[in-house]
């Protein structure tokens, strides 16, 4: 991860700060930077978002393929994660370096999603065994300016809210063949619900207190740190620790409560946005990039 | 209580451009002819090709009699003699430490031009170059004098003073090096309850303004204490302060930060940062900055 070196009287200071409620930039331990949300920027994709949170820029593209259903669930599609760290972001990301940080953040997307009741499965299958849509998630980092995994997930939940995917027919003529019809109405299409798909918190550990939306400088003083995913309901889907320092584990459970409470403020006001920019329609001016 | 605010992204509208004083602001990207009069000498940020003067930066064309220069909004510190910088030492070398500045090359601090603790004017011995990481590490903060300019752009700095040296607790902003102004001074005590150096190259450093200003040899002890809750809301504000300025583009120097202070007191430190409030209180600034001009 990109990280800043910092001095030892500055690391004292943002300690001390955190112990007293009040971060260098007057945020409170719980509060979040002013995020900006928006989907609909990638003109080729089913579903696509871009999160910008602080100095941290974030794009979510969505496309859904037709493909085989894995073995073990026949009637299910699936999703795929695949997380590419930009150079863009930071020189230490040229060639393979971001392949780790890429990885990992990968690996804890499919956790967070492999739970079953995240995103409805089973209305990605068409044929039984034969096809199913999969959803393949594409994550480019931008910019690092500190608490990417939480920036991230919204980042996918939005991309997700905004997907549309084809409706298919399966026609079965006399030999037994199956034949998928594509409709012929280009906006004819199924959306997937997002109530259950988690949000990730970060919760990093500073001195004797814990911060939500850590800056790259609150990054480099904290040793370590707690990830939750958290659904709009409050309930915990997993957790991952992270850093090389130690968590206590009275301080595990304190970090866990104060997810579950952030999770489901982010929710709320992640959906009130998606719900506001549905409402605007077409008559929403698109931003995108050159804005 | 957790505090999330999200929002749609909104379009950045060009500005109005401000009444021009003394003639309109001639506007150049790089590439652009500035002019074909072959009577003009050519100074920074421009070149010269088949008898026509282009520009190489993006930026505001100056002329003074006869040499036309450009000056950019964006760019690397360029290193004068004189100037006040804040920087961080990346390297301990053998009789140096190398210092990041925001220009093109490290800067660079030799072991001879740092003042000892004490005040004390000698030769430096092995002992001292042993002792180098016990002054500085890597990652430390100082603020020093530029000395000298190499050949190639680098910059040589020095401490010899005690107003320089080693900075202790305080935050740091990193912002263009073309938004600061030139001052006589650039050390400056705030009456709001808090310190700042504009560091020319762009390192804004702000800082509680210390109790004794008695000899404290250059400021090798540094002081770990915590700092009280209201210093800590003062230099958050002016902290917040200076980015809003920044990102309104707004020059930099004591008044303007100390105009934005004032204008920020109704609002909510956090809350300075969101767009709308940031655009308020710079047209304050402005407003009253504008003022003040007379």
């Amino acid at each position: 991860m990109a990280a800043v070196v910092l001095s030892e009287a500055e690391k004292v200071y943002i300690v001390h700060g955190v112990q007293e409620d009040l971060r260098v930039d007057g945020r409170g331990c719980e509060d979040y930077r002013c995020a900006e949300v928006e989907t609909d920027v990638v003109s080729n994709t089913s579903g696509s978002a871009r999160v910008k949170l602080g100095h941290t820029d974030i794009l979510v593209g969505v496309k859904a393929e037709m493909g085989t259903p894995k073995l073990e669930k026949p009637d299910e599609g699936y999703l795929e994660f695949f997380v590419d760290c930009s150079a863009n972001a930071t020189p230490e990301f040229e060639g393979r370096g971001g392949e780790e940080l890429g990885s990992e953040i990968a690996n804890t997307l499919c956790r967070v999603f492999s739970s079953e009741s995240t995103v409805d499965l089973k209305s990605l299958c068409i044929n039984p065994r034969e096809h199913c849509w999969v959803l393949y998630v594409d994550v480019l980092l931008l910019e690092c300016g500190g608490n990417l995994f939480d920036a991230i997930s919204v980042a996918v939940k939005a991309a997700l809210f905004n997907t549309r995917i084809p409706r298919v027919r399966v026609l079965e003529d006399e030999e037994g063949c199956k034949e998928i019809e594509l409709s012929d109405d280009p906006y004819d299409c199924m959306r997937l619900s997002v109530d259950n798909v988690p949000c990730i918190v970060t919760l990093s550990k500073i001195g004797y207190r814990h911060v939500v939306d850590a800056t790259l400088q609150e990054e480099a003083c904290s040793l370590a740190s707690l990830l939750v995913s958290v659904t709009s309901k409050g309930a915990l889907t997993s957790m991952k620790k992270m850093g090389k320092g130690s968590l206590d584990p009275e301080s595990i459970f304190e970090m866990m409560e104060t997810g579950k409470r952030v999770g489901k403020s982010l929710h709320t006001a992640l959906q009130k946005i998606l719900d506001e920019e549905e409402s605007l329609g077409t008559s929403r001016q698109k931003v995108g990039f050159l804005g | 209580m957790a505090a999330v605010s999200m929002r749609l992204p909104v379009a950045r509208k060009a500005a109005r451009p401000s009444a021009p004083r003394g003639g309109e602001r001639h506007l150049v990207a790089p590439g652009d002819t500035i002019t074909t009069d072959t009577g003009y000498m050519r100074g920074h940020g421009t070149y010269v090709e088949e008898e026509k003067l282009i520009a190489s930066v993006a930026g505001v064309v100056e002329r003074v009699n006869k040499l036309v220069c450009v000056k950019a909004l964006k760019t690397r510190y360029n290193g004068e003699v004189g100037d006040i910088v804040v920087g961080r030492i990346t390297e301990v070398q053998q009789k140096r430490w190398k210092v990041e500045t925001n220009s093109r090359l490290d800067s660079v601090l030799l072991l001879s031009s740092m003042n000892l603790p004490g005040g004390e004017l000698r030769r430096r011995s092995a002992e001292d170059e042993l002792a180098m990481r016990d002054y500085l590490q890597e990652g430390d903060l100082i603020s020093a004098e530029v000395q000298s300019v190499f050949s190639d752009g680098a910059v040589s700095l020095h401490t010899r003073s005690l107003k320089y040296g080693k900075l202790g607790q305080g935050v740091l902003v990193q912002v263009s090096p073309s938004l600061v102004k030139r001052q006589k001074t650039h050390f400056h005590d705030l009456p709001c309850g808090a310190s700042v150096i504009l560091g020319n190259n762009g390192f804004i450093w702000i800082y509680p303004t210390p109790e004794q200003r008695d000899e404290e040899a250059g400021g090798f002890t540094t002081n770990l204490e915590p700092v009280p809750l209201s210093d800590r809301e003062v230099i958050s504000r002016l902290r917040n302060c200076v980015v809003a300025l920044v990102t309104e583009k707004l020059m930099l120097f004591d008044t303007s930060i100390l105009y934005c202070y004032e204008a920020s007191l109704p609002h909510q430190i956090k809350d300075i940062l969101k767009p709308e409030v940031m655009e308020e209180i710079v047209l304050e600034t402005r407003q009253r900055l504008l003022d003040l001009e007379g």
